[in-house]
């Protein structure tokens, strides 16, 4: 246990909040970590920040343009109430800008039957990658994988689970008659298409 | 090492958060003499985007100007999404931009070429708008400042002020919402990526389109949302109209990323003030996270076009906004007033 001040008065937002967190996690053991600001918003948002992370807070004015807020900071190893998607700032290695296209309901050119069962494999091995893609966008009679009756669906449904962004061309579905069909993630449109694939880092094409 | 200055660290607030709050304004300037005119149709009183001068039975003259202190670090992108946002106030009234003028603040530490950028931005945001930049004023000051006075023109019959919506109406936003705590967390160097180039992308487009499209349509009444956030224009709307506005929290687009950022408390001090504002007119029906609420608050640079028009027509007028902007969706619907301004649902 330690306990700490920061003074961030004269700080502008968002400072207050960004030294509180760099000094709260370097408190591993956990302690009180006291934090000065200049004015009430800091100390709003310091609250948000406490409530965040799961530490109790209070707050109380000491002077004219100055404020303290003190929160109880857990230990590192104890469980962290907050939300999912903690550290949302850092990158998560999984999914830097993979973005996968599954153009048709097929793999490769040759037997259909063959072409299909090769789909599903990859979708399948898909779900087994260290590194899952970002994106997952189906157009053309790629449509078909995320619709209805598809051997795909449940591979596509965990990879969702995952948080794996999966889209289906609005356009297609409409030309196969599969719009009522879709089983799985959402509806894109031609920009949307070409904005993820401008913005991906890297494509990959069955 | 001139260069080196990132710009917006010689900015105390960032962008629209910059704003005096909307109530503080509306304080100061009680009992001014002013001289009436029957020509002038919007006017200050109106709290709208812009004024409008009826100068004959075709053409009406609207005014505006906005600037601010830089908001990114790229002093074209600085100078591009300040005239975006300037030249927003003119779609936002139905109107098209004509003629503008550069309003510039060097500060100390300023390369020249930095200057040039900034100006670059604004002069590329003003071509595509389709208006001239035909001057201006430069001076020195403590902080970078840049923007824009424009004048643009519409038919005076087809003016779109901030006090027209009807109760029926269905309420279409043309960009997502979040981008004033995001580019707080900018300025801390917690964003960064896909989802700063997407604010930044978003920030620098014009509602050119979106107004080109809208036109077509039966609108009844449109704003941009901008500083005073969604919630302090949905007001204005609700207030000018003499309606209430339900806003549909589930539906309303907004970058997730924001979500997270004002949960951890990165919210910019133009939200605090914009809840101030408009709290007291806003019933929170049911279970609204507080992150969320800040969403709301959050001030908006450049933000979309808020536009009310008969529920029959909206989706028509969003599938075709949408291909246009794709992030656009429909907020919330309105009603007869009721005992509230701003239902939040």
């Amino acid at each position: 246990m330690m306990n700490r001040t920061v003074d961030a008065r004269g700080l502008a937002c968002p400072l207050p909040v960004v030294n509180a967190k760099k000094a709260a996690e370097e408190m591993t053991d956990g302690g009180v970590l006291t934090v000065l600001v200049d004015n009430a918003i800091a100390v709003q948002n310091l609250q948000r920040f406490a409530a965040h992370k799961g530490y109790e807070a209070a707050a109380e004015k000491r002077a004219e343009k100055e404020y303290a807020v003190v929160m109880t900071v857990g230990a590192a190893a104890d469980a962290q109430p907050a939300p999912p998607q903690e550290e949302a700032c850092a990158p998560d290695s999984r999914r830097r800008g993979m973005l996968v296209a599954l153009t048709a309901n097929v793999m490769g050119t040759g037997d259909e039957k063959l072409g299909r069962a090769l789909m599903k494999a990859f979708v399948f091995a898909l779900t087994k990658q260290d590194q899952l893609p970002e994106t997952i966008l189906c157009y053309n009679s790629g449509a078909y994988l995320t619709c209805e009756g598809a051997d795909t669906l449940e591979d596509l449904r965990a990879l969702e689970a995952e948080g794996v962004t999966v889209l289906t061309c609005g356009t297609c579905l409409d030309f196969y008659g599969l719009k009522d069909k879709l089983a799985v993630g959402g509806v894109t449109n031609m920009y949307d298409i070409v904005e993820r694939m401008e913005a991906a880092s890297s494509i990959v094409r069955p | 090492m001139e260069t080196e200055v990132r710009l917006t660290k010689l900015a105390s607030c960032a962008g629209c958060g910059a704003k005096l709050g909307a109530g503080t304004l509306a304080q100061m300037l009680e009992g001014f003499r002013a001289h009436s005119d029957p020509r002038l149709i919007v006017g200050y009183d109106k709290s709208d985007d812009a004024s409008v001068y009826v100068i004959n039975e075709d053409t009406a003259l609207i005014q505006t100007t906005d600037f601010f202190p830089p908001i990114v670090d790229d002093p074209y992108l600085y100078g591009r999404i300040a005239a975006v946002n300037a030249l927003s106030d003119i779609y936002a009234m139905g109107g098209e931009p004509r003629l503008a003028l550069n309003i510039l603040c060097v500060a100390e530490g300023m390369a020249d070429e930095t200057v040039r950028e900034i100006l670059r931005g604004g002069y590329d945001a003003a071509y595509e708008a389709g208006a001239i930049i035909t001057g201006g004023h430069t001076i020195r000051g403590a902080e970078p400042i840049y923007g824009l006075a424009v004048s643009g023109f519409a038919h005076p019959d087809r003016v779109l002020t901030n006090s027209g919506a009807k109760p029926g109406d269905a309420l279409i936003l043309t960009k997502p919402l979040g981008v004033g705590i995001m580019t707080t967390a900018a300025k801390a160097d917690m964003l960064e990526g896909e989802a700063l180039t997407r604010i930044h992308r978003q920030m620098a487009t014009l509602n050119k389109a979106a107004r080109d499209i809208m036109i077509r349509y039966p609108v009844n009444s449109c704003t941009d949302v901008t500083g005073f956030a969604l919630l302090g224009h949905s007001y204005e709307m609700a207030q000018g109209s003499g309606c209430s506005i339900h806003l549909t929290v589930g539906s309303i687009p907004y970058h997730e990323e924001a979500l997270e950022l004002a949960s951890m408390g990165l919210v910019p001090e133009g939200a605090y003030r914009n809840r101030a504002y408009a709290q007291a007119a806003v019933q929170v029906c049911g279970d609204i996270p507080l992150a969320m609420q800040d969403i709301l608050y959050d001030p908006q640079t450049s933000g979309g076009l808020l536009i009310a028009l008969p529920q029959e027509a909206a989706q028509d007028c969003l599938r075709e906004i949408r291909a246009a902007c794709p992030g656009a969706g429909i907020v919330g619907y309105v009603t007869k007033k009721q005992e509230h301004d701003i239902y939040l649902e």
